[in-house]
């Protein structure tokens, strides 16, 4: 039928598009045009107030239960304080962040139809994975920002001026907690582009990151008397050590009660730093990869 | 440059199953190509590789000459789509959305602000556009999406079954909203099962069935397909007929090839040869006085040919 073209009318160069209206922008440039949208979409969306809702109320029982036991080492200086309710909150705020905003970034363009209309856009899927992505990381540094906010107001009623004395260790803190974000990002992006069911993805990432890991972290220390150095759940830990020191890599401790002894493990930066990124980088190739694949069917 | 579509040896299989079988189609020019079929023919199947939702067991798309398998951020560049029912996120307005979709097309905010009142007054849709995508009804979501596969003026337009879900007045808006996009230089294909609205606003169609392209033409030349095939005509009356005024007087006609009664006030007839013999006994009844309400080709040359079609393939 290509033998026999109509022509358009005398009229048409009025009307002609060249192609159509615009210059599609560079990957990059459209990957941030993306997470700016999701992100708003995020701050008027209902997952948001929950979010918000988690981190303050993680926050009001911290508070309680820190003003009620006062524990001496926790509240005399401000390494402890923020080594010790900063660094290990920050791990679960970043987790219900994850489950939250990420889980269904990806499914959900399959489940909810919504990835017709993003997918008809001249647009490659990398570019969307990309925006979702750092769509999502934004949100969950908002939520780990309020929640550093809450710890903080902590530090100052117990130590006023002294509670900023830590500018740079928690600084390094931060930094860590970032690094493990964005793994767990990349690791619940995974799990999002491996199913198309938001359900699904959701609750696998939930069951692994608030159980899972933890037993499987119990069993590889008690049964295999291993470093589980390979677990996120484990290295992630080393956020506290700017504040707190870094602990003994193997503490062996000797059972006060006959002869058995107790083998305790932790991380050191080396490893946290390494299998961190290693997870980021794992999780990202992989999640890419699949959602590469993945068809609108 | 001339707006194209092109498919080369396009194949898609699920499993066993082969939903679309070498397909080679090229279209080029303005003007709209009616993509038909029976359900399950293969078209939404088509228009997915086309616009990359799904990926090609064998064989490559081309929009304007670029693979879309290869570079879907060129190939799309120039395509606007609506592929089934799309959902906008639903705590957008189609405006939010449209400024979403302009942005990440580069176009400029105030290019994207004109051409979403272009677009939304065009399917009716204009004083939604501030309320939120996800409370809108089937149909106002339908209208939305083909706005929003118009906004940037795309050169090359993609349709699958547009007037789904739309009221009858909304189908007659989508009819008048193609015949106004053929006015500028562009190629719109759309699938549809509404073959008069194919007749009504498109140049050329393509018929698949199970995969296969049965035939592709223009649709002026559908007609002369149907070869010596039979018309048939429907004609009404304001009363009940007679069955031996019916037998006498209009069965005994030379144009008449059979009759059938369809109810009491309607029979259809098979007209032998074409559009004067057809004219002629229009003419002939009209003039037997027995009270001739209408009188009309039962079915298009269209429908016609696509049912002749279809169920040669079912034998
Ligand atoms: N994801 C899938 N898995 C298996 N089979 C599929 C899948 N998608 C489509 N099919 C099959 O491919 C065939 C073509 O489907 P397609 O949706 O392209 O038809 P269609 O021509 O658009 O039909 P309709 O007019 O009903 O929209 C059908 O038989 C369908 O069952
Ligand atoms: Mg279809």
């Amino acid at each position: 039928m290509s033998a026999t073209p109509t022509f358009a009318p005398a009229d048409a160069s009025a009307t002609a598009p060249a192609g159509a209206i615009g210059t599609v922008p560079t990957t990059v440039a459209q990957a941030l045009i993306l997470s700016r949208y999701q992100f708003r979409d995020f701050l008027r969306s209902r997952r948001f107030i929950l979010m918000m809702g988690i981190v303050l109320a993680a926050g009001a029982i911290l508070t309680t239960v820190v003003a009620y036991f006062r524990p001496a080492g926790l509240i005399d200086n401000a390494d402890d304080l923020y080594g010790g309710l900063w660094a290990g909150g920050a791990g679960v705020v970043i987790v219900f962040a994850g489950i939250i905003f990420g889980g269904d970034a990806i499914a959900g363009e399959f489940q909810n139809k919504t990835g017709y209309f993003l997918m008809g856009l001249p647009i490659k899927r990398t570019t969307v994975y990309a925006g979702k992505y750092l769509a999502t990381l934004a949100a969950s540094i908002v939520s780990l920002i309020v929640y550093l906010i809450i710890v903080t107001g902590n530090a100052v009623y117990y130590l006023g001026a002294g509670a900023f004395s830590v500018p740079i260790p928690l600084i390094e803190s931060f930094a860590i907690t970032l690094l493990y974000l964005l793994a767990l990002l990349g690791f619940v992006f995974l799990f999002s582009s491996l199913f198309k069911t938001s359900a699904y993805a959701v609750l696998v990432v939930a069951i692994l990151f608030l159980f899972g890991f933890s037993i499987i972290q119990e069993v590889i220390v008690s049964l295999a008397h291993t470093e589980p150095w390979f677990l996120l759940s484990y290295v992630n830990s080393i956020n506290a050590y700017p504040l707190t020191g870094v602990p003994g890599h193997i503490v062996t401790t000797r059972s006060p009660f006959g002869r058995a002894t107790v083998t305790t493990y932790n991380p050191t930066y080396f490893e946290g730093l390494v299998v961190m990124a290693g997870y980021w980088l794992l999780t990202t190739i992989g999640g890419l990869l699949f959602f590469e694949r993945e068809e609108f069917t | 440059m001339t707006p194209s579509i092109e498919a080369v040896g396009l194949t898609k299989r699920f499993g066993s199953f082969t939903a679309l079988d070498h397909l080679n189609l090229k279209v080029d020019g303005s003007k709209c190509v009616g993509f038909l079929g029976p359900n399950g023919a293969g078209k939404t199947t088509t228009l997915k590789m086309f616009t990359d939702l799904i990926f090609p067991s064998e064989g490559e798309a081309f929009i304007n000459g670029v693979s879309v398998q290869k570079d879907r951020k060129r190939a799309l560049s120039v395509c606007g789509d609506l592929i089934e029912s799309p959902e906008i996120y639903p705590s957008l307005t189609p405006r939010e959305a449209f400024q979403m979709s302009g942005a990440l097309r580069g176009m400029r905010p105030e290019e994207v602000a004109s051409r979403t009142t272009t677009v939304l007054e065009e399917v009716k849709m204009m004083e939604w556009a501030d309320q939120k995508f996800g409370s809108f009804s089937k149909g106002m979501k339908q209208r939305v999406n083909i706005a929003a596969a118009l906004l940037s003026d795309p050169e090359v337009v993609i349709l699958d079954e547009p007037s789904t879900g739309l009221d009858p007045r909304g189908m007659a808006e989508v009819r008048s909203i193609v015949r106004g996009l053929k006015k500028g230089h562009r190629l719109i294909f759309m699938s549809s099962h509404i073959l008069s609205e194919v007749v009504d606003v498109c140049d050329e169609v393509a018929l698949l069935d199970r995969g296969k392209l049965l035939f592709a033409d223009r649709l002026a030349n559908v007609t002369q397909r149907l070869g010596g095939g039979v018309r048939a005509v429907e004609a009404e009356f304001a009363s009940p007929l007679d069955e031996t005024v019916l037998a006498s007087q209009i069965g005994a006609l030379p144009e008449v090839g059979g009759w059938s009664r369809t109810d009491a006030n309607r029979i259809t007839l098979q007209v032998k040869g074409g559009p004067v013999e057809q004219a002629h006994l229009l003419e002939k009844i009209a003039s037997l006085q027995l009270g001739l309400v209408s009188f009309r080709e039962s079915r298009s040359a269209l429908e016609e040919v696509y049912l002749r079609e279809i169920s040669v393939g079912d034998a």
